[in-house]
């Protein structure tokens, strides 16, 4: 469609005009005229909602929200074409089966063997042995090898050593969706673990021995505690409404040696609510202080995330400093149960904050324990009540970590943002399907590439300059502050407001240091060598005194310039929260005055166009993202790395 | 840029000639000028029945005024020590925190001194007018407004040298009250009529500068920090009495020392020093959407929590920078 218009959200008079695509894969919108030719592409996978407003005489407008928290304004100027558009884009962004994802046609040009390598990078057996697995207390289980106890548990799992098959299967018969206590965290130091498992169909009176001796076998396994932490993360009164419908929670008196713990996360439905009520503040128009808080307050979005983190710290507490062992559930214990066990394991293994640990943590506590990835984020056209952003909390508690302990992680926020993109985007493999077990039967590993390897190959955009191994932050376990800290969590504008240029620093520290890092690294290999050559001259001219070395100046070479025009920016618009009052006129009192609005018309600029003249002061024009020209081409790779900087996002 | 105070026009309308020609003189041949008015209109409109006002439009008709009113005096104190008992209390809950923190208006007041003096350099950056910041008394939110536009607009000021220069000339030489406003702070029940954190909310936009321009200011947090202890209670001269006749007076030069010759001796001057600095030239827009104004942890959270992982963090930055 010609003539088509993309608006800027901020700022409603740039707006671009250009020529809209659709694909089978994506959007495309390709401003019109200048050398530039800015693209904008959207991946159907990334489309949230659609929304058609009402026509004014500029045009049809169409909102498109992304999964990813883009959004995009367009304008088209025939009400049929953009109605044809909103059509086709409803059935687009709701794909019926797999086969019409991305992932399946996507081709980053890489053979057979490198695709096998892609997946392989990451392996949970290596993981579990790297935790000291198996040993005198764990064994690895294939009970589960066909799938026939529980579907949605990985082919091999690992369990306590007097854990025989016939307590593993009659304990899933009394567990929810079969999801029976299984490990995923083990700590050599101490034998503690933490231990996941879904609801006990335990109603108000109903007991099963193997569920009985399935934790007193987790106990047994740590000689240096005579009980286990039950943490039961949903909040009491709905566990308890649970039991109504024959499910519920551990009783204290019919479990040996156990000590039951809530910690009220709220479900998935409160928390859909919640993100949503915190988009809508997004999307206040000139907001005030007051507005933002209010409604950031009102969505109750950060009281949830501390409570996941809260959960976390807990268990890291009993792990660490109490020894004792926990096992962690919630209703299903595929949603609250992955968040809390994964933050609890972040927080103590500094492992998991490497970016090749933090791969394997999803890859454990996401993936192979059957997080429903395709209900959860909308592969497929599927039930709106599945839908929630669960990992995208656990993303979040990770960057409010890295808030918190700067020097921790050895990824940045940019690799976090990028995982919750690719989440979404459906262009790799790793979060199809509701279960290990789907993802075989579509043979996902044959069919599709691994974002892992992607993400690895360019993991230097992605690294934490501040990142040392040997330094004390990077060591042992994590001690966020719990009480008080309500303002340690900060409102994640990185993410919430990504595509929102205006609203961040136009450089990044992150980039700056790393690109520092790596020129001291050059040079002082620099240094070697030439320090080796001086040696070497030295040796063989050992009496003629007219060689003279220079010594280098790091500093001068150092020509990083962080001056340079990019760091201009503009001004945004300070005057738009006064009201509109009409322009004076000479007889008019000095009320009027109060109201006057420094807009383009009341000042009579010289120039015409505000943007052109910040375009010229901040010379170097945006970063824009160059997709490979012509629709048909699909881009072959994710150019997502310079997506934080530019407003459109090519992939 | 110019600052003065309110014109006594009176409940008279009073002219004054001279000051038309002042004002008359300082725009060029059809160029236009700007009044900014840290008073909203109304109390602008009242203030003349105590005999002040504002600038007629017929009198003055080359300059066109706007109004921008900035919270000050006894409120702003209040606000101030709001937000500290906020900070204080451990018992709020989250769900709580931000509806708290709202009602204390501070960070509405950051964000409203920000986009004012953003305002002002916008007319003088972008539309190249000259600009006139007055309150009423002209010692308070008129400096605020002046002193951050030329933090935004002039990056000499940005240096560490310069910074000082500007709070010198801007604060100190322009006569804000300090030893009224910056009496007892936030935990005295005194409740001083003229007490008044004007220049903690300076130092809290350039704060709010600093981290959204990480490269450009050559100081870091601590010396903000610093600035504000200094402001309160001092071993040195600087910051005392409330103008300079007072100074003269009090003969402060002849029997104090300077906070600034202290700041800048090499041994002392590195921990001010912000090691991502580096020269930039342009003038600096900062975002006044909500999302990018932050609580100013450093300051209030100074004495609450540990800030030994930031620290931690920044000794980092310098290692990496000064080359291991």
């Amino acid at each position: 469609v010609e003539n088509v218009r993309l608006l800027d959200r901020l700022s409603s008079r740039k707006a671009a005009l250009g020529t809209l695509y659709l694909t089978a894969t994506h959007v495309i919108f390709v401003e019109n005229g200048s050398e530039t030719r800015k693209e904008t592409w959207v991946l159907h996978s990334q489309i949230s909602s659609i929304e058609k407003q009402a026509t004014t005489a500029t045009g049809c407008p169409l909102l498109i929200r992304c999964k990813n928290f883009q959004v995009i304004q367009l304008v088209i100027p025939q009400e049929r074409d953009c109605h044809d558009v909103y059509i086709s884009l409803i059935r687009l962004a709701r794909p019926v089966k797999y086969e019409e994802l991305y992932c399946f046609s996507f081709n980053p040009k890489l053979d057979k063997e490198e695709r096998e390598q892609g997946w392989k990078l990451v392996d949970l057996n290596e993981e579990y042995n790297r935790m000291g697995i198996p040993n005198n207390y764990w064994q690895i289980s294939d009970v589960n090898r066909d799938y026939g106890v529980c579907d949605s548990y990985p082919t091999e799992v690992y369990v306590p050593k007097s854990a025989t098959a016939h307590i593993i299967v009659g304990s899933s018969k009394f567990r929810s969706r079969r999801r029976f206590p299984a490990l995923s965290y083990y700590c050599k130091d101490n034998n503690a673990c933490i231990c996941r498992s879904s609801q006990p169909l335990s109603g108000f009176s109903a007991r099963c021995l193997e569920d009985e001796q399935m934790l007193q076998a987790i106990r047994k396994a740590n000689p240096g505690s005579d009980f286990i932490y039950v943490v039961d993360t949903r909040p009491k009164l709905n566990a308890m409404a649970n039991r109504a419908a024959g499910k519920g929670y551990e009783n204290e008196d019919n479990y040996s040696n156990i000590k039951f713990q809530f910690i009220g996360i709220e479900n998935i439905h409160v928390m859909r609510n919640s993100l949503q009520k915190m988009l809508e503040v997004c999307e206040l128009k000139s907001p005030s202080m007051s507005d933002f808080l209010w409604g950031l307050e009102n969505s109750g979005w950060l009281k949830h995330i501390k409570a996941i983190m809260d959960a976390g710290i807990f268990i890291a507490k009993a792990v660490a400093e109490e020894g004792v062992s926990v096992l962690v559930h919630c209703s299903d214990g595929w949603d609250r149960t992955a968040q809390v066990c994964s933050v609890a394991s972040l927080l103590l293994d500094p492992y998991y904050r490497t970016m090749k640990g933090f791969m394997v943590l999803i890859e454990k506590d996401w993936v192979s324990f059957g997080h429903k990835f395709n209900h959860r984020y909308g592969n497929l056209d599927g039930d709106p009540k599945e839908i929630s952003p669960v990992i995208d909390q656990f993303i979040e508690c990770v960057w409010q970590l890295m808030e918190q302990f700067p020097c921790a992680f050895e990824f940045n926020e940019r690799f976090l943002i990028h995982i919750q993109h690719h989440i979404y985007s459906c262009q790799f493999g790793n979060f199809l399907c509701n279960s290990p077990k789907e993802r075989r039967e579509l043979k996902i590993q044959e069919r599709t590439y691994s974002l892992w390897a992607h993400l690895w190959k360019n993991r230097t955009d992605y690294l934490n300059p501040l990142y040392r191994s040997d330094h004390s932050q990077t060591q042992g376990t994590l001690h966020p502050q719990m009480a008080p800290c309500n303002f340690l969590y900060k409102f994640w504008s990185g993410m919430y407001n990504r595509f929102e240029k205006g609203l961040h620093p136009r450089q990044s520290v992150t980039d700056y240091l790393m690109a520092v890092k790596e020129e001291t690294q050059q040079l002082e290999e620099e240094l070697e060598v030439l320090g080796e050559r001086l040696a070497n001259l030295q040796k063989s001219q050992l009496n003629d005194n007219k060689f003279k070395s220079k010594p280098q100046d790091r500093s001068k070479q150092l020509g990083l310039s962080t001056s340079n025009n990019s760091l201009a920016n503009t001004p945004q618009e300070y005057s738009n929260d006064l009201k509109s009052f009409p322009s004076r006129s000479p007889s008019q009192g000095d009320e009027e005055d109060s109201a006057l609005i420094l807009t383009q018309d009341n000042l009579k600029s010289s120039d015409p166009d505000l943007s052109a003249n910040s375009d010229q002061e901040s010379g170097v024009e945006d970063l824009s993202c160059r997709s490979p020209s012509g629709g048909g081409c699909l881009p072959s790779e994710d150019s997502g790395k310079d997506s934080d900087e530019a407003v459109f996002l090519a992939v | 840029m110019l600052r003065s105070s309110q014109p006594l026009t009176g409940p008279n309308r009073k002219r004054c000639r001279e000051d038309e020609m002042l004002l008359g003189t300082v725009l060029d041949e059809g160029e236009r000028g700007f009044i900014i008015d840290t008073r909203s209109a109304q109390a602008a409109k009242q203030a003349r029945m105590t005999g002040g006002g504002t600038e007629p439009k017929s009198s003055y008709p080359r300059w066109r005024r706007l109004h921008r009113p900035l919270e000050r005096g006894r409120p702003l104190q209040e606000s101030f020590i709001k937000l500290v008992e906020a900070c204080n209390d451990t018992s709020i809950n989250m769900d709580r925190w931000l509806s708290r923190l709202e009602s204390c208006r501070w960070l509405s007041h950051v964000k409203a001194a920000l986009s004012t003096a953003c305002l002002a350099a916008q007319c003088m950056d972008r539309e190249e007018a000259s600009v006139l910041v007055h309150g009423a008394e002209g010692t308070d939110t008129t400096l605020l407004v002046t002193a951050l536009a030329r933090v935004i607009l002039d990056p000499s000021c940005r240096t560490l040298v310069g910074f000082q220069g500007l709070l010198e000339r801007e604060w100190i030489e322009a006569g804000h009250p300090f030893h009224l406003r910056c009496a007892r702070s936030a935990y005295s029940h005194a409740r001083l009529k003229q007490e008044a954190p004007l220049f903690l909310l300076f130092l809290d936009c350039v704060w709010q500068l600093s981290r959204q321009f990480p490269f450009s200011l050559e100081f870091g947090e601590h010396l903000l920090l610093t600035l504000f202890d200094n402001a309160y209670a001092s071993d040195y001269g600087t910051f005392l009495c409330n103008n300079e006749k007072e100074r003269s007076l009090c003969k402060v030069k002849e029997s104090t020392h300077s906070l600034w010759a202290w700041l800048n001796q090499p041994g002392e001057k590195k921990k001010y020093l912000n090691p991502l600095y580096s020269h930039n030239a342009l003038v600096i827009w900062p975002s006044v959407e909500p999302q990018s104004i932050q609580l100013w942890q450093g300051l209030f959270f100074r004495w609450i929590r540990s800030s030994q992982y930031l620290d931690e963090a920044w000794a980092e930055i310098e290692r990496l920078v000064e080359g291991n």
